[in-house]
């Protein structure tokens, strides 16, 4: 796989759902097209429905990293629907 | 006022309550939807013939409390000129509950209020030595409870994995709570154990690029109840992937408990006596 170059870097560790998506998206908005952002999150719920709804919302994921302290990273393509 | 026939009132839908003469009036309510009209002709029946307000059930019904023995007829007409009718109480099939399922619901796998609607039309009121609830759940959050009904449908996914879409990415491996799939990132390659899978869709859901895809299913589970003593629904047939599939299934489910169980027994406790094996040998070939 290619190097991922993230433009930016947000952390969700520090929130809980609904504010995870949220505060992923805030992060987004500051971008362009086709920039990469880098998230952290913690397992379980994060996970499972933060990248989910970056889906629903058009961006793409890229890749998804275990950081083996409960933990996981995903580098998000932004991508606009406008 | 004549002799009043509480089982006949009571299989109608209406709950005597402790005041004499005065009835609940619970009403058929399908996978927990109404018009906006039909709340507005309930709120109006409230008021004219009731003490004003409803009641919610634990099962998404609406009950008219303080409704008079001798106006039940005329509420009854009122009750249609909405499309509504009075709902079931005592041994019988009783109100299908539903979460909003795939029509709303992000996580939703299955249309549940149409199946909902389906099951109420097919099974509703049916006797049975019990109440009998079924309850559909759209996905693995299970919003619903599904274990907790006599009946309980549950949505699932049975996930197939595309290669030419897939970018390896690792999500479907981080989100997958069976831990079925593993995909090395380094050489772009992925295993799918199907064994393990529960169905619950996640990867599909989730996956970026549409390398996985899957066609909704329903898992069945037998035998729950909530009350004085707590039975959870057990899973013990495979998942069903056709909706046909899934009525043969209540058909011979509510068969059986017409057959083995005993008068004033839960499907659960019948189940408990008799053994689960007899009612999978029951259900044959109709989920394959």
């Amino acid at each position: 796989m290619s190097e991922i170059t993230a433009k930016a870097f947000v952390d969700i560790t520090d929130v809980v759902c609904p504010v995870t998506f949220v505060k992923a998206k805030i992060a987004l908005e500051d971008l362009d097209d086709g920039e990469i952002l880098e998230i952290r999150m913690n397992e379980g719920e994060p996970l499972q429905n933060v990248p989910r709804s970056l889906k629903e919302e058009g961006h793409r994921v890229l890749k998804v990293l275990n950081n083996n302290d409960g933990t996981y990273t995903i580098y998000v393509k932004k991508t606009g629907l406008e | 006022m004549g002799e009043v026939d509480y089982k006949a009132l009571k299989k109608g839908g209406f709950m005597r309550q402790v005041q004499p003469d005065l009835f609940s009036m619970r009403l058929r309510v399908v996978g927990g939807q109404l018009r906006a009209g039909q709340v507005k002709k309930i709120a109006e029946i409230a008021e004219k013939y009731g003490a004003g307000y409803i009641h919610l059930t634990s099962r998404q019904g609406v009950e008219i409390p303080f409704v008079k023995l001798n106006e039940i007829e005329e509420i009854k007409q009122e009750l249609a000129k909405a499309g509504l009718a009075p709902g079931a109480c005592g041994p019988r099939v009783r109100t299908v509950t539903a979460c909003q399922g795939n029509r709303i619901c992000p996580s939703g796998l299955i249309d549940t209020t149409a199946l909902a609607e389906k099951i109420d039309e097919r099974y509703f009121g049916q006797e049975q030595h019990h109440k009998f609830k079924v309850g559909i759940t759209g996905c693995h959050n299970n919003c619903l409870k599904a274990e907790e009904n006599d009946l309980g449908i549950k949505g699932a996914l049975k996930p197939a994995w595309n290669e030419e879409n897939c970018n390896f990415c690792g999500l479907c491996e981080a989100i997958c709570p069976s831990k079925s799939i593993k995909v090395d990132q380094e050489s772009n390659k992925l295993s799918f154990d199907e064994s393990a899978c529960t169905y619950c869709g996640r990867c599909v859901k989730s996956c970026p690029g549409d390398a996985w895809s899957g066609a909704g299913g329903y898992i069945l589970l037998f035998g729950g109840t909530f009350g004085n003593r707590i039975l959870v629904g057990k899973n013990v047939i495979p998942v069903v992937f056709e909706e046909n599939q899934v009525f043969k299934l209540i058909d011979r489910t509510l068969d059986f408990f017409r057959e083995y169980g005993k008068q004033g027994e839960r499907f659960g406790y019948c189940l408990e006596r008799v053994g689960m094996e007899k009612l999978q040998d029951a259900l044959g070939e109709a989920w394959r």
